[in-house]
């Protein structure tokens, strides 16, 4: 059964449809992600699906209720962590959850029992009466999520989650992630990192133009639209060797600047040839979930 | 979107006033103090500075006329700054707003408890006031005197309806200054709180019998001096049709602003 389900959803800004007839289900227990350029449309989805701006057009119905007619009653089982931190800056870490948990008509008393659990999901068991002026950003980002948590929702949005943060923050941030997924709760998010993606989503939209362009799990969306292995040559070089051999060793190509992708199912033919040629720089790998996003959404830049 | 329908009240507001008053009870001592300097020195300073030169004004000491118009220009401007600079913080720079809104709370909710947390802060401002008046024994009775305390959440009420206004139509902070300079300053120079407005120009009393702030004064005044003030509810109205009117235009504002 769907947790969230819309349907031919549209929103428009002028002349400009931003979500253009989107169908979207997301299962009970997944992670769910949404993909797409800067400009796609991904935080007007997230911000009609939580019922704060009305669409023109379509339906969406969350965890049972109709949105947004419905929506107050179905955000009482969700979590928010939004792209931008909006924690009070005016409280410290124990505060947050607490001002936070009131919102959702908690008693003090049941916040303060799930208080412990959450600082130490959040890594700030030592921190309660810290401010939040004195955290780091990946702290920020930890506490952000644990504060979503306050209400045990069942459902948790996530926009762009680890987005400015070190290797080693985005790391925790994965790991608490899938200590939520093993609890079964449902996770919706929003990301740039294809990477993320592919680590944590069991299925995934790519949005482009607030269209629906791509839908399937990481690894099907891979097998369905790039060859299994990618070899990236760098240089001078690579242009030469493009015109004497792309055309018989790679499946597919493309050169980008001064860098040739070559696509291939069979690479043993490719290796040898360029473990041949002495000064190539090169980089064989399999086939990722960015290679399907590019050559979906093309390589120009966004804004 | 149906940006002007009629707001959805609810007791939901409760959470957000109480953020508010938690943030202030952290701060309380130096936000009092900050927020009663101006006022008490305006009131003290002119009060025995120029009222010494003075003969009676409307028939008693000059402090003693200062002290009713003291109070409702205070608690006026207790109610507008805390829309416009604490209240922008929180929707605009803070996001504080969007955050309360991603649970089951909604922007009406959200202002509702702005509405009557500035509307509180008033009242703090205005009972601060009070005590001093009460210690200076400026008021003609102590026990008439006590309506000044709900005139004063009526005056934060309407003058924060008013200034959420501003609030939602600002771009940045910089931008409430129009607002002081058009619209607050103009009332505290025309509506009586230093002199009667029965001295200035017909033209001017005109005006000034539209604006909010000599409907407070008309009620906190005569109280102060020990009447009943005359078409008190009429008063009363005006000051709800400002806040309400207001209340209801900024609603709609923001959530074009924000919702849309």
């Amino acid at each position: 059964m769907s947790v969230l389900s819309a349907h031919n959803l549209r929103k428009s800004y002028g002349a400009q449809e931003v979500v253009a007839g989107l169908d979207i289900a997301v299962e009970k227990g997944e992670c769910f992600g949404v993909l797409g350029p800067n400009g796609a449309g991904k935080t007007t989805t997230l911000r009609l699906l939580l019922g704060l701006i009305e669409p023109d057009a379509g339906s969406i119905e969350m965890l049972g209720e109709p949105v947004p007619s419905g929506a107050r009653r179905a955000r009482q089982r969700v979590g928010v962590v939004p792209q931008m931190d909006n924690l009070d800056p005016d409280f410290t870490v124990r505060e947050n959850f607490m001002a936070y948990g009131r919102y959702f008509g908690m008693r003090d008393a049941a916040i303060d029992a799930v208080l412990p659990g959450l600082l130490e999901f959040a890594g700030l068991t030592n921190r309660g009466d810290a401010k939040i002026q004195t955290l780091s950003g990946g702290m920020k980002r930890r506490l952000t999520l644990a504060r979503a948590l306050v209400n045990d929702p069942d459902l948790i949005f996530l926009d762009e989650p680890t987005t400015g943060l070190d290797p080693q923050a985005r790391h925790l941030m994965w790991q608490g992630l899938r200590r939520l997924l093993n609890q079964g709760k449902t996770i919706i998010l929003t990301t740039h990192f294809m990477e993320e993606a592919e680590r944590l989503c069991d299925r995934l939209v790519i949005l482009d133009h607030g269209r629906l362009i791509a839908t399937g799990s990481p690894r099907e969306l891979i097998a369905q639209h790039i060859e299994p292995s990618v070899t990236e040559l760098y240089g001078e070089d690579a242009a030469q060797w493009s015109a004497s051999y792309a055309a018989q060793l790679c499946e597919r190509h493309e050169s980008v600047g001064e860098t040739l992708f070559c696509y291939s199912r069979d690479s043993e033919a490719l290796m040898q040839n360029l473990s041949a040629q002495s000064s190539m720089r090169y980089l064989h790998r399999p086939a990722s979930l960015e290679d399907v996003f590019l050559k979906l959404t093309g390589r120009e830049l966004r804004d | 979107m149906r940006m002007f329908t009629l707001p959805q009240l609810s007791l939901r507001f409760i959470p957000v006033w109480q953020r508010n008053y938690w943030v202030w009870k952290k701060l309380a001592i130096p936000s009092m103090l900050g927020n009663l300097a101006d006022p008490m020195l305006y009131m003290l300073g002119l009060g025995f500075g120029l009222g010494s030169l003075l003969p009676n004004v409307s028939g008693v000491p000059y402090i003693t006329f200062l002290a009713a118009g003291t109070v409702a220009y205070s608690t006026m401007n207790s109610a507008t700054f805390e829309v416009l600079y604490s209240g922008f913080s929180r929707m605009h720079v803070q996001k504080t707003w969007d955050a309360i809104m991603n649970t089951p709370l909604t922007l009406d909710d959200v202002m509702l408890g702005e509405l009557t947390w500035a509307a509180s802060k008033s009242l703090l401002s205005g009972i601060a006031i009070l005590i001093i008046i009460w210690a200076m024994g400026l008021q003609t009775s102590f026990w008439l005197s006590l309506w000044i305390i709900p005139i004063v959440i009526l005056i934060g009420f309407c003058f924060a309806g008013m200034g959420l206004v501003m609030n939602a139509v600002s771009p940045s902070y910089d931008f409430f200054l129009y607002y002081f300079t058009l619209v607050i300053t103009p009332m505290v120079l025309l509506c009586g709180v230093f002199f009667p407005v029965s001295q200035l120009p017909p033209l001017l009393q005109h005006i000034s019998s539209f604006l909010p702030l000599t409907h407070a004064i008309n009620l906190v005044r005569p109280i102060m001096l020990g009447q009943i003030p005359a078409q008190a509810w009429l008063h009363v109205l005006v000051l709800l049709a400002y806040g309400s009117v207001g209340f209801y235009i900024a609603l709609g504002l923001t959530r074009k602003r924000l919702l849309s």
